[in-house]
């Protein structure tokens, strides 16, 4: 666990991992053991090819969004600091950390950041707007190869239909929020909870 | 049980009501007849007891003259009674509806529990004695199983398994500190309180302990009743109903234990271990056999293709014996009845056919309803009847320490769960929660159950049970719905579940389960992905039949929100513009996706002149008459002759086909059978708001012509054409109605188009009959399977 990773999490570093993502230490400190199990390279930094080694996540439907979720933009490498960022938007959302300090920046696990989270995930080009033929392709991962093209069109079509309130054929990320309503209930509430070892 | 308000009007209204006086009135002059009668024959023993009267003598008269009207009651008497019963129960549900506001403010048990109490009084008033109609056999063997399946069958898996922790704290350790609480402070009590010669003080303290057990469990038939008419949200709402459910286990354990520590009178270290094990076998045990029977219903359910009639009754059977097998072992019946109902609902729902899933659903409600009702008017005659042993005591002392229990339980347990929980429970939430915690018939019939030798304080304590239920349920019902308005508890939400939803709760439990993964926490989601894939894997191909083993669960929900609408737009008989739901299902098999283009004012396809349009619009709505005139028509003799056939007169021709048509039409009503319901009803306002304008919707002008492209099997020729243009412009309206075969003429014509639509899906795509309009605005599945 910590004897094989080759740079030990420093205190400061912690701490400012705990000011941005708002983890507590002990799950840091997991987190950490488990980044570095994951490096296979030892070189601090987890590439794409470290995460499919995960078996779970290679027959996830979703398995290279979500990897690519932690990757930023056009880089092949992520280190501690951005893995912790991107789980941060899965912590519980707690209120009183809204009131502590109204006027910094939304915390990582604000509700809208997680929903905006998954809705980068749909959105692959970034343009703000799920358009059909991404949502075709979430629904192509999801359901599988014996679905002919023409059912999953007409689904596509419904969901588009349903939630398209301007009627421009694409889901923006406010007709998004409004769409999901119910399941917004869960995507805040059902939410990976880091047990305190 | 979903209440209807029947939107009479009020001269309506007080008519019926008088009817049902009428009715009611009638009805106990029956009874009071029945008893009469009967007790001149033999003691009346319980209505399951199928015991004759022994003396029936009177009849064989010799040497009289031949009676031409003879009066035997003895030989109907247990099921006219049992009908009888079954029948004021059922009128009383109707009266109550019919009176204006009186639903709204008293919960319906609590007014059948004071019919009850009326009736019983009405027995005992004709001096007769009261039948001691709650026996437990019949309530435990035949009253409370439907209940229980309903409950279980529907039962909303996902919110019940995200919560199961919580609901299993309430139910467990709640309970049982109910149990003792109640139970021990109850004895120290009775012996400090009074005098040592008096009863009280002789009630030992196991006794006290399993009276304790008897009050303390949450009844799942009160709070059904009460529950069903506040619609508070699904979060209170599964808590306390799954805590009701869950807890028979406790109570079965914590009763025969009891019951066996103050019959043999010695309790020992190794008998509390021993209690302890039971519970986990109860309980364990009883969804073990549950489960067994669901699969095997599920399994059952497979080869039903070809006797679908009889497939309801395997979904009854099987849930039967399995509560009945759980309680040969003295398991936990209620809950082998709720795994059992909640394991094959998938399943068997995937493999029966439409119209007995509406069965299952109908009949289920049906007796679920009736025993409830039942339930609540036998409770009131018992009352009556007694035997009563009033002690001020005890019965003040049990229900302020019933009370106070269940807050402190529910406030202690609320504060160690809430350290787990993710969505925290509010004091709101807690009031409610302890607020809910009725008792009821279950209670009293365990109470029953004990014998005299053994407990003779029985009275004592059914007394006080008694009142307990009475002051729940009456209290806590009607005072409920108020304080719910008044501490603005959030209520149900009424959407029904979209597609959306579906899309992003699957899309979310994918990517949960990824983060965990690669968190390396084995959690929550972890656990759900494996069972999922287990039964993807395994389970579905085992007790599915045929290709729709494979379904994805997306698309198994789409197909059935789309039959949904179907049948909500015949319901509301149009009026409403075309949803995409309808053209799109039908052409699963033949439609190429469309482009995506600018809403409603623009069509993908190129314009055309109107006059091609009109052309079009004819060749289309001949051919689609034709196409089910072909399929309809069984008898050679009522096929209309082919257009194509020259030499015959075409005007003859044409009258033969109204006729023909006009038949048809006649037929067409009957074997759809859609009454449109008022204009403001909820199928019609859902049918509105579920539509939307789409790229397949048709432009306002063009609104009586169905734009999907069915795939004819006849080819379009000029020939048809040309008939149709020989119609001319006076047979312009009567074409109309022609072509939209389902409605009849009287009727407006945008109702034929969603129906015409209805029909062609019929014919192309027969997954389930469609005949039956089916549920109406119920809530019930919705649509999971294993979440």
């Amino acid at each position: 666990m910590g004897s094989r990773a080759s740079r030990l999490l420093r205190e400061e570093e912690i701490e400012e991992i705990k000011k941005e993502t708002g983890f507590s230490h002990s799950q840091i400190t997991r987190l950490y053991s488990r980044f570095t199990s994951l490096d296979k390279g030892e070189n601090g930094t987890l590439s794409r090819e470290d995460f499919q080694r995960i078996p779970e996540l290679a027959i996830n439907p979703l398995g290279d969004r979500i990897i690519n979720a932690f990757f930023p933009e056009g880089e092949d490498q992520v280190n501690f600091r951005g893995f912790m960022r991107t789980l941060a938007h899965f912590r519980p959302i707690e209120d009183n950390e809204k009131n502590k300090n109204p006027s910094a920046t939304e915390p990582l696990n604000s509700r809208t950041n997680k929903l905006l989270f998954a809705f980068r995930l749909y959105d692959l080009d970034r343009d703000d707007k799920i358009s059909r033929d991404e949502l075709l392709q979430v629904l192509r991962m999801m359901v599988g190869v014996n679905i002919s093209d023409e059912q999953l069109g007409s689904i596509a079509d419904r969901t588009i239909q349903e939630a398209d309130t301007n009627g421009d054929s694409c889901i923006s990320f406010n007709e998004f929020i409004k769409a999901s309503f119910v399941v917004n209930i869960h995507i805040c509430t059902v939410v990976l909870v880091l047990v305190n070892i | 049980m979903p209440s209807r308000t029947v939107s009479h009007g009020s001269s309506g209204r007080l008519r019926g009501l008088f009817l049902v006086m009428v009715l009611v009135f009638l009805e106990s002059s029956v009874f009071t007849l029945a008893f009469a009668s009967s007790d001149q024959h033999s003691p009346t023993t319980a209505h399951s007891d199928g015991h004759k009267a022994t003396d029936h003598g009177s009849h064989n008269n010799t040497g009289k003259a031949f009676p031409v009207l003879d009066l035997n009651y003895e030989n109907v008497r247990v099921p006219f009674e049992i009908s009888l019963w079954v029948l004021l129960a059922s009128l009383m549900k109707l009266g109550f509806h019919l009176v204006p506001h009186l639903s709204n403010i008293v919960p319906e048990s609590c007014l059948l529990i004071v019919v009850g109490l009326l009736v019983g009084g009405i027995i005992r008033g004709t001096g007769e004695t009261v039948p001691p109609v709650l026996d437990s056999k019949l309530f435990f063997y035949i009253l409370l199983p439907p209940i229980i399946l309903d409950a279980g069958y529907f039962l909303p898996i996902r919110p019940f398994m995200e919560n199961l922790g919580t609901i299993l704290i309430f139910a467990v350790v709640g309970t049982l500190w109910n149990a003792f609480f109640v139970g021990g402070l109850l004895y120290g009590v009775c012996q400090i309180g009074t005098e040592s010669s008096s009863i009280l003080s002789r009630i030992g303290l196991l006794q006290c302990l399993l009276f304790g057990s008897i009050i303390s469990a949450v009844d799942p038939v009160a709070v059904l009743a009460v529950f069903e008419e506040i619609h508070i949200n699904e979060l209170l709402h599964i808590l306390v109903f799954g805590e009701s459910l869950l807890n028979d286990a406790v109570t079965v354990v914590l009763y025969h234990l009891f019951e066996e520590f103050s019959g043999i009178g010695t309790v020992t270290l190794v008998k509390g271990f021993l209690g302890v094990i039971s519970f986990f076998v109860v309980a364990l045990g009883g969804v073990l056999v549950g489960v067994l029977y669901g699969i095997l219903a599920a399994f059952t359910s497979r080869f039903t293709s070809h006797t679908r009639v009889i497939e309801p009754l395997f979904v009854f059977l099987y849930s039967y014996m399995a509560y009945l097998s759980a309680e040969i072992f003295h398991l936990s019946g209620i809950m082998a009845l709720i795994a059992c109902g909640a394991v094959m609902r998938p399943y068997v729902e995937a493999n029966i056919s439409h119209k007995s899933h509406t069965t299952i659903k109908y009949f289920l409600k049906m007796w679920s309803s009736v025993s409830e009702t039942l339930i609540f008017i036998f409770l009131g005659v018992a009352t009556v009847a007694g035997p009563h042993d009033w002690n001020w005591t005890f019965v003040t002392v049990t229900v302020i320490l019933c009370l106070v229990a269940r807050v402190i339980g529910v406030v202690g347990l609320t504060f160690i769960i809430n350290k787990f929980r993710i969505v925290k429970l509010t004091t709101k939430d807690q009031f409610i929660i302890a607020y809910g915690g009725l008792r009821g018939a279950i209670a009293f019939s365990l109470g029953f159950l004990l014998e005299k030798d053994h407990f003779p304080e029985r009275e004592i304590f059914l007394t006080a049970i008694i009142t307990v239920i009475f002051f729940t349920v009456f209290v806590q019902g009607m005072t409920i719905k108020p304080l719910v308005e008044l501490l603005a508890v959030k209520k149900k939400q009424e959407a029904k579940r979209s597609i959306n939803e579906e899309i992003h709760t699957q899309f979310l439990d994918h990517l949960l389960t990824g983060i965990e993964d690669i968190c390396g926490h084995y959690g929550h989601h972890h656990w759900k992905d494996k069972l999922n894939r287990f039964n993807k894997k395994y389970v579905k191909k085992c007790l599915i039949a045929g290709e729709r083993s494979k379904e994805p669960q997306l698309i198994a929900f789409y197909h059935k929100m789309e039959m949904k609408q179907a049948i909500q737009l015949v319901e509301s008989g149009g009026g409403i513009k075309l949803p995409s739901a309808m053209p799109s299902t039908v052409s699963m098999q033949n439609i190429q996706p469309r482009p995506p283009t600018k809403p409603a004012a623009e069509r993908a396809i190129p314009q055309l002149s109107k006059t091609k349009e009109e052309e079009i619009r004819k060749i289309l709505r001949t051919n689609l008459q034709r196409t089910r005139q072909r399929l309809r028509s069984y008898n050679r003799h009522t096929l209309v002759a082919d257009p194509y056939e020259d030499g015959l007169s075409d005007l003859f021709l044409k009258k033969q086909k109204m006729f023909q048509i006009e038949k048809k039409l006649k037929e067409m009503n009957t074997y759809l059978t859609v009454p449109a319901p008022p204009p403001d009803s909820p199928t019609m306002c859902r049918a509105r708001l579920a539509s939307d304008p789409q790229a397949y919707s048709i432009k306002p002008a063009l609104n009586k012509v169905p734009m999907i492209q069915v795939d004819l099997a006849s080819p379009q020729s000029p020939d048809s054409v040309n008939l149709l243009d020989e119609f001319g412009q006076a047979n312009q309206q009567e074409e109309e109605e022609q072509g939209l075969m389902m409605k009849p003429p009287s009727r407006p014509r945008e109702g034929k188009k969603p129906g015409e639509e209805d029909e062609a899906k019929d014919q192309q795509k027969l997954m389930r009959c469609l005949s039956d309009p089916g549920p109406s605005a119920d809530e019930d599945e919705d649509g999971a399977f294993l979440p």
